[in-house]
């Protein structure tokens, strides 16, 4: 991890064109989202800052490891953080490497787990704002995804119809799955609405910052290495939520990208769910059929942090269980563990897997086509 | 499936506490008095991760005609003992003791339930073993109950519920894991919470069925706070077994893992060899509920996480997991059944393995899992 690519190496490398489902840009500072941001907004921002849910003001509470969680090769010679600078990015990753399409999901000061609410959406808004003319305007490779809090529905809405309105490179929705209530509830479902609506997808990603709940059902963890696997078993939750309380039987259309929250958990959680709900099945009515056919109809996976088996054969029971147009590559760029997509599906599949998860499945999912 | 052979292990099977009246002879004049004045001398303490209407806390055909299943040692010999042609059982009692914020209640009704298990249990049925039950909300009392269990061979091993005030491999729990290192009793972890967190990381679910879907995450979480803390690192003799947990999880734990490790181990330099290694080494599953589909998918499974030796048998009785006689998951090898059935137990339980040394010299002696 955290290795420098030798640049000979991929410079020669013939072209793959892909489509990668996870990428980082990140402010050079605050400032730059200062011309979409209201002067009272400005001013708060100056004055309060961000107000969340940990003990640390201005940095994780579970410290990243090398180089604050980011490629070290990935910081500009002119300053600023890993992610600040497109020319960089280009050089080192969407030119490099011959991506097609970059998926923009834009985690930090996107207000998701701000408790301003109104801060929060007051963020949310210029950080589409930034997307659009900062990245997208300069490279129509990139996508962005509508970050809203999912804590403000109101806005949130509001805020995807706007946008999917305004500009076709909308491809998704942002919300944290470090909700305040999994993400199944009442509460989120006007959001769920919007994005069906509007033919869009739901994208969740894990959050550095929490809503408000330890990280997992037996408390905070200790380390990192704790922390970093609750992505996968904070996800989970989030999945199971979505299926039982009936989203998807409210909104038939509505298709879940999980990013960065692994993929090989998921035909386990297909069998617990049915063998418990066979037990269980008067609690929730609503659900007309066994809980892991809406995990399979409804849930694409990204293969970022890519598994890797003791044996890389493996994989392939996993991807014969989950199905193989669900998978879609992700690079991570340009945070530390970044996925080379040369190198990261190492296992042996037919041309027209190796197709899907690098650009056929994301195509299709996104209509990118 | 049936069981093919009569002897097997039952490793995970719950007598329960009518109500804390049947506890009054095991606790003190105080403690005696002070339920009674309180009204609570006819409490359930029952924990609400198995409320005895809850489906899954009985099976239908196992629901006594009144009262809280598992409490009636007479039916557990018959439904349980004898349909399965059982040698030893381990009792794991799941007291609500556990989930009280009252550290020194919390003790005197863990001490009354192992001595409850005992005399009204142990003595009349030579085929039952236990598991001593702890209060987890304070350390010092938990070694103490252990100390004070340990001298009595029928009991071989320490319960722990797997979500609790915090993740189980923290440090603060560490007197717990040496005593139990000293003693040869390996530390079962059970499912079940005290709720005093959300289920997820992102809040309380609606439903009893997500609740119990997701015991399975903390099982995950449970195990990687064991491998980040260095439980195993510190206390080589530690055997940790997951109770209820599934198992189908596994593979995806070692390979995330396995991975994370590389670009954390600075981080946790106590972790001196791949976790999966690790896991291998010291950590056991009881095989109820079983959640993997019947077919080749569960021997898929087993290839994946590159071992034979991790599943130990459990009806999980009175709770709800399977119908019928049909506690084994179809399409096992015989030689996987046998090692499920008797020898992976043996080899997790050294006090089961002495005392079936003791009783039937013809059984093999198998290593202990490695140090």
């Amino acid at each position: 991890m955290n290795k420098p690519v030798p640049e000979r190496e991929t410079r020669a490398a013939q072209r793959l064109g892909f489509v990668d489902c996870d990428i980082h840009p990140v402010q050079r500072s605050p400032k730059d989202l200062y011309p979409y941001l209201e002067a009272r907004w400005r001013e708060h921002s100056e004055t309060f800052g961000g107000h969340l849910c940990q003990g640390l003001s201005g940095q994780l509470s579970f410290p990243r490891m090398m180089a604050n969680g980011m490629r070290a090769d990935a910081y500009p010679s002119n300053g600023g953080p890993p992610g600040c600078d497109l020319e960089l990015m280009q050089r080192q990753h969407l030119d490099l490497n011959g991506c097609d399409t970059g998926m923009m999901v834009c985690l930090s000061r996107g207000g998701m787990e701000e408790r301003n609410l109104e801060f929060g959406a007051a963020l949310s808004h210029a950080v589409n704002d930034w997307q659009i003319h900062d990245w997208v305007e300069k490279d129509r490779r990139l996508k962005a995804g509508i970050v809203v809090s999912q804590e403000h529905p109101e806005f949130a809405v509001r805020e995807i119809d706007a946008r999917a309105a305004e500009h076709e490179a909308f491809r998704q929705v942002i919300i944290s799955p470090r909700s305040s209530e999994p993400l199944g509830r009442r509460k989120y479902w006007p959001i769920y609405e919007a994005i069906a609506r509007n033919n869009l997808v739901l994208g969740l990603h894990p959050a550095g910052a929490p809503g408000g709940h330890p990280s997992s059902g037996t408390g905070w963890g200790t380390y990192y290495m704790q922390e970093h696997y609750t992505f996968g078993t904070g996800i989970a939750g989030n999945v199971v939520s979505l299926i039982t309380e009936g989203v998807f039987e409210r909104f038939p259309g509505l298709k879940v990208a999980l990013i960065e929250s692994g993929f090989s958990w998921a035909p386990s959680l297909g069998w617990r769910m049915d063998k418990q709900w066979a037990h269980m099945r008067n609690e929730t009515p609503h659900l007309k059929r066994p809980p892991s056919e809406y995990l399979r109809q409804h849930f694409w996976f990204c293969t970022q942090p890519m598994e890797e088996p003791e044996e890389p054969a493996h994989l392939h029971d996993v991807l014969d269980w989950i199905g193989w147009d669900r998978l879609m590559f992700s690079s991570d760029y340009p945070h530390w563990d970044f996925d080379d997509p040369r190198q990261a599906l190492s296992f042996k599949m037919t041309e027209a897997q190796r197709a899907g998860i690098l650009r056929d499945n994301a195509t299709a999912l996104y209509r990118l086509a | 499936m049936k069981l093919p052979f009569a002897g097997a292990i039952d490793c995970d099977l719950h007598p329960a506490v009518p109500d804390v009246a049947a506890l009054m002879p095991y606790l003190d004049d105080f403690w005696r008095e002070h339920l009674s004045e309180r009204y609570i001398d006819h409490a359930p303490f029952v924990l609400a991760s198995y409320a005895p209407n809850l489906p899954q806390s009985a099976r239908a055909d196992w629901r006594p005609q009144q009262g809280v299943p598992g409490a009636d040692l007479a039916a557990l010999r018959r439904d349980a003992l004898d349909a399965f042609g059982t040698r030893f059982a381990i009792a794991n009692v799941l007291h609500g003791a556990v989930a009280l914020y009252n550290a020194d209640m919390a003790a005197a009704l863990c001490k009354a339930v192992n001595g409850w298990i005992a005399r009204e249990w142990l003595d009349r049925e030579p085929r039952l073993r236990a598991s001593i039950l702890v209060p987890p909300q304070d350390i010092e009392l938990a070694v103490a109950e252990i100390e004070r269990c340990a001298p009595d061979p029928r009991f071989v091993q320490v319960l722990l519920l797997v979500m609790g005030d915090r993740p189980l491999g923290h440090r603060s729990y560490w007197p717990i894991y040496r005593a139990a290192e000293k003693h040869g009793l390996p530390i079962g972890i059970h499912a079940g919470s005290t709720f005093r967190h959300a289920p997820t990381g992102s809040g309380w679910p609606s439903y009893h069925l997500e609740d119990s879907v997701l015991q399975a995450s903390a099982f995950e979480d449970t195990l990687v706070s064991f491998l980040a803390e260095g439980v195993f690192a510190k206390f080589p003799g530690t055997k940790l077994v997951l109770m209820e947990s599934g198992f189908a999880w596994l593979p995806t734990l070692l390979w995330r893992t396995n991975r994370s490790w590389r670009g954390v181990r600075t981080e946790v330099p106590w972790i001196d060899r791949p976790p999966a290694e690790v896991v291998r080494d010291h950590v056991r599953f009881t095989l109820q509920p079983f959640d993997v589909p019947n077919g080749d998918v569960l021997n898929r499974i087993i290839d994946h996480v590159r071992s034979d030796e991790l599943i130990v048998f459990s009806t999980d009785y009175p709770h709800w997991q399977f119908d019928g006689e049909d506690a084994l998951p179809e399409r096992l090898s015989d030689a996987m059944l046998r090692k499920i059935l008797i020898d992976n137990p043996l080899a997790t339980y050294p006090r089961l393995r002495a005392a079936a040394a003791a009783a039937d010299q013809k059984i093999p002696m198998r290593e202990e899992m490695a140090r």
